[in-house]
């Protein structure tokens, strides 16, 4: 039953993993930027988790205000800094993010400081299922893999089936048309990197009680997103699921059969699919 | 063309003159910063002349910091000689396995690729005992040369080696931006398909670039951990990619003089921040995103502005320079 | 006429489920300008990246002199001898017009030792460069910047480049494009002078152009060859009539 166990936490990371790289994904390929402070979003998540639970003491209350002050965040963020530098070279979106990690960094450690948290796992959900005499799985990882899930349902749907989600794949396509189509791009723009805000900063939510809070787990997920958007190929939603599951799976295994080894096995898993597909799986070659 | 080396013979007398004037401090300050101007001139060449945008080349940094490390004999002083050529062959190595996997990506990708594979090299020295693990590992002794009067260990000594090599290094650089590769190399970083269209194996260009760039990385990593002492996984994590990628774009990439001067201006501008407060990181953040909305194109830039609004004719054909 | 140089079979490709190329055949020969003409998006433009080595064939062959290069890619195909001039003009627009021309001059050098030392120094790329500027009328131009060149100097230079790289298969596609009459006059002359030497691909739109140069036509519409045969032959195909050439019929002299 071990391995029943490495197989839910493989899941459950992946679907995680998902959650974050999605927004990454979605505004490379909608808005063409490359977003290094994207996992700060996540770090900021985890510890706007924390923050609220001390002083609301409840996760269920502290979720919907997360998301709103994350969305918030990011409605601010892309009218003052990001669209600045739509059609810029990535190597400027590549400072200026950078540059915005350092202040979000530091900004964390001036209100917050900087030692590792815990936050509770809510009441409701602290409880384990027996799978043997001696073994158990926590429900409230069970928890976090069904809301991604559900999450990633909803994103699909949203984007395949909403007008909404036409108007917003007119404009990854062909933003001059969609323009004179009457599509107000700027508006687009804003609410797809405020909901990629929310997303990451949700999966930082939801994963602070298994994870714990610390100050470099943001920019520790924005690289392992990378490596799912490489292997995923960029801009589709299928691959990053595809891909963060194998991360998930791969970094899960890799820390039991070769503890020391494990931080390089996923980058090995990108370089396997770099000799074969350049692209990505799903990318566009 | 006659203005600049006129500029870059008056930096050298300068920076020979300083130790004669300067404090230990001071000395040591310019120490860094030449040999970080050798790192920013190394990633020069994939940025600045191939159009590369590398966010890991402070792996290949690293991994020659910690080939002297490893090499270094624990109660003596290490053999420049010997450990300078083996680190840079290590660097050069592990520039030649990645390379040959990134190269053939292109764009974003490249950028999230090479920043994912310097990822790997930090969790290979961070997670496993191979050199001290997150410790990392000292270098008791700085290495010699064994020439007679020069003695590294002292740092006036070692100033004078690094700023010889700075030296070096540039004078290297400008002589390949001239020669046919370099030009091939910017005509890559202009129009690939166009190169390849032309008859240019394109990939096998861009891998010598990355090579070469890997390898005067090393050399500043090298230099790092022999003025520093020691090494840990910092040395290669994506800060330093960052930084070194943001002193580049500070002084104007595609110019040499710009990737000195953006080096100095940088780490100067840093002390300055951590002087004023404990929390000079916020300050430096901001620095970066005003530079990046204000200054696209770096202190070069600003000069060629300032040149072209003066009324000065220039001979056309040399503007490309 | 002599053995063809460049020669594709029953070449295809395919973009999902559009065919822009099906089986197409056509051989190039010294000695001959063989022109190819179609409406916009007949498959003309991908036809020239299938033989520069550019795209990949779905299916088919080609053959360049004795061997089959067929998937090679498209530097190895130039270095080869295969050059190729662009629909939308493609030089360097920071180099100046000789330094674009000596950058294609030197594509084929192998080996490092050489391609160290100072670009100025090399004497042999040099003169191919200049010769290459001289042959296409823009020997007085060469140190002015290639972005800041008059579009018919910039059409020409492209011209020029191909030609520094020694080729002997010339794929040229629309040099005419947006040039003024003087300049068209120019290009024409110039290729003129190249047929001796070389086999020519030549894309164009401009019929007087085409009708005065080519040895034999090559019609394409939706990714097939309607016709082929001499220029008077094609002229006088009343299917081409139909087909294509009704359209042009006022265009034609």
């Amino acid at each position: 039953m071990e391995w029943l166990i490495q197989v839910l936490n493989s899941v459950q990371y992946g679907l995680l993993l998902f959650l974050v790289a999605s927004g990454l994904t979605l505004i490379f390929g909608i808005m063409g930027v490359i977003n290094l402070a994207h996992g700060s979003f996540y770090m900021i998540g985890a510890y706007l988790a924390f923050a609220l639970v001390e002083r609301i003491g409840n996760l269920w209350v502290a979720l919907p205000v997360g998301i709103a002050l994350a969305a918030a965040l990011g409605l601010m963020i892309e009218w003052l800094l990001i669209s600045r530098l739509y059609r810029r070279d990535h190597l400027h979106q590549v400072l200026l993010t950078f540059g915005l990690i350092l202040v979000f960094e530091e900004l964390r450690s001036i209100l917050l400081g900087d030692d590792v948290h815990s936050v509770p796992v809510p009441a409701l959900l602290s409880a384990s299922l027996p799978l043997t005499d001696t073994l158990s799985y926590p429900v409230y990882r069970l928890f976090i893999s069904a809301v991604c899930l559900a999450l990633a349902a909803a994103m699909y749907a949203t984007i395949q089936k909403t007008r909404l989600g036409a108007r917003i794949r007119a404009a990854a396509s062909n933003p001059e048309m969609a323009q004179s189509l009457g599509l107000d791009i700027r508006w687009i723009h804003a609410l797809v990197f405020a909901s990629g805000v929310a997303l990451a900063a949700f999966a930082g939510m939801i994963a602070a009680p298994v994870s714990s809070v610390f100050p470099g787990m943001g920019n520790q997920v924005l690289i392992v997103c990378f490596v799912v958007v490489v292997i995923g190929g960029i801009g589709s939603l299928k691959g990053a699921l595809v891909a963060a599951l194998l991360i998930g799976f791969c970094d899960t295994f890799g820390k039991v059969l070769f503890p020391e080894f494990a931080g390089v096995a996923v980058y090995l898993l990108m370089a396997a699919v770099l000799l074969f597909r350049p692209a990505g799986l799903f990318g566009r070659a | 063309m006659r203005a600049r080396v006129v500029f870059v013979l008056i930096a050298v007398v300068l920076l020979a003159a300083f130790p004669m004037v300067a404090e230990k401090f001071y000395l040591q300050l310019v120490t860094k910063i030449m040999i970080l101007s050798i790192f920013a001139l190394s990633l020069d060449v994939l940025v600045g002349y191939t159009g590369l945008v590398s966010l890991g080349h402070a792996a290949y940094f690293g991994v020659a910091a910690y080939s002297l490390a490893l090499l270094a004999p624990s109660d003596n002083a290490a053999n420049v000689w010997v450990t300078l050529p083996l680190a840079l062959a290590a660097s050069a190595a592990a520039a030649l396995v990645i390379g040959a996997l990134v190269v053939r990506t292109a764009g974003v990708y490249f950028i999230m690729v090479t920043l994912a594979f310097a990822q790997m090299v930090y969790y290979f020295f961070h997670d496993t005992r191979v050199a001290g693990g997150s410790d990392g590992i000292y270098v008791n002794e700085r290495p010699q040369t064994f020439i007679p009067g020069l003695d590294l260990a002292n740092d006036a000594h070692f100033y004078y080696a690094v700023l010889m090599l700075l030296v070096l290094v540039f004078a290297l650089l400008a002589a390949m931006l001239r020669s046919p590769f370099g030009r091939a190399l910017q005509g890559i970083k202009a129009n690939e398909r166009r190169m390849r269209a032309l008859g240019y194996a394109t990939l096998r260009y861009k891998l010598a670039a990355f090579v070469i760039a890997g390898t005067l990385a090393g050399l500043a990593g090298y230099l790092t951990a022999a003025k520093e002492g020691y090494v840990n996984p910092e040395m290669l994590a994506w800060h330093q990619s960052g930084t070194v990628l943001m002193m580049l774009i500070l002084g104007g990439m595609g110019t040499l003089i710009g990737a000195v001067l953006g080096t100095f201006t940088y780490v100067l501008v840093q002390e300055w921040f951590s002087g004023i407060t404990r929390h000079w990181q916020l300050l430096m953040g901001a620095f970066i995103i005003a530079v990046v909305l204000v200054l696209p194109q770096g202190l070069a830039g600003l000069a060629r502005a300032r040149a072209r609004r003066s009324p000065a004719p220039r001979p056309p054909g040399d503007a490309n320079e | 006429m002599s053995e063809p140089l460049l020669r594709a079979d029953e070449l295809s490709r395919r973009f999902g489920g559009l065919v822009a190329v099906d089986r197409v055949s056509l051989s190039l020969s010294r000695g001959e300008i063989h022109a190819l003409i179609g409406p916009n998006g007949a498959g003309k433009s991908t036809l020239a990246n299938l033989l520069s080595g550019e795209l990949k064939p779905t299916s088919g062959s080609i053959r360049l002199g004795e061997s089959d290069v067929t998937g090679w890619s498209a530097d190895r195909i130039a270095r080869q001898g295969v050059a190729r001039t662009f629909q939308h003009t493609n030089v360097f627009p920071a180099f100046s017009a000789f330094e674009n021309c000596r950058l294609a001059a030197q594509a084929r050098a192998t080996g490092l030792p050489g391609m160290l030392r100072d670009a100025d120094r090399h004497e042999e790329w040099n003169s191919v460069a200049h010769a290459a500027l001289a042959a296409t009328g823009l020997a007085s131009r060469e140190t002015i910047l290639a972005g800041v060149l008059a579009h018919g100097e910039r059409r020409g230079l492209e011209i020029a480049m191909a030609l520094a790289t020694a080729p002997s298969v010339l794929l040229l596609d629309e040099p005419l494009a947006g040039m003024g009459p003087e300049d068209v006059a120019g290009v024409i002359a110039l290729l003129r002078g190249l047929r001796e030497r070389h086999a020519m691909l030549l894309i164009e739109h401009d019929m007087d152009a085409v009708f005065a140069l080519a040895d034999r036509l090559t019609v394409m519409a939706n990714g097939r060859v309607l016709a082929s045969g001499a220029p008077e032959a094609i002229r006088a195909n009343a299917e081409v009539q139909h087909a294509y050439l009704g359209t042009l019929d006022d265009v034609l002299p």
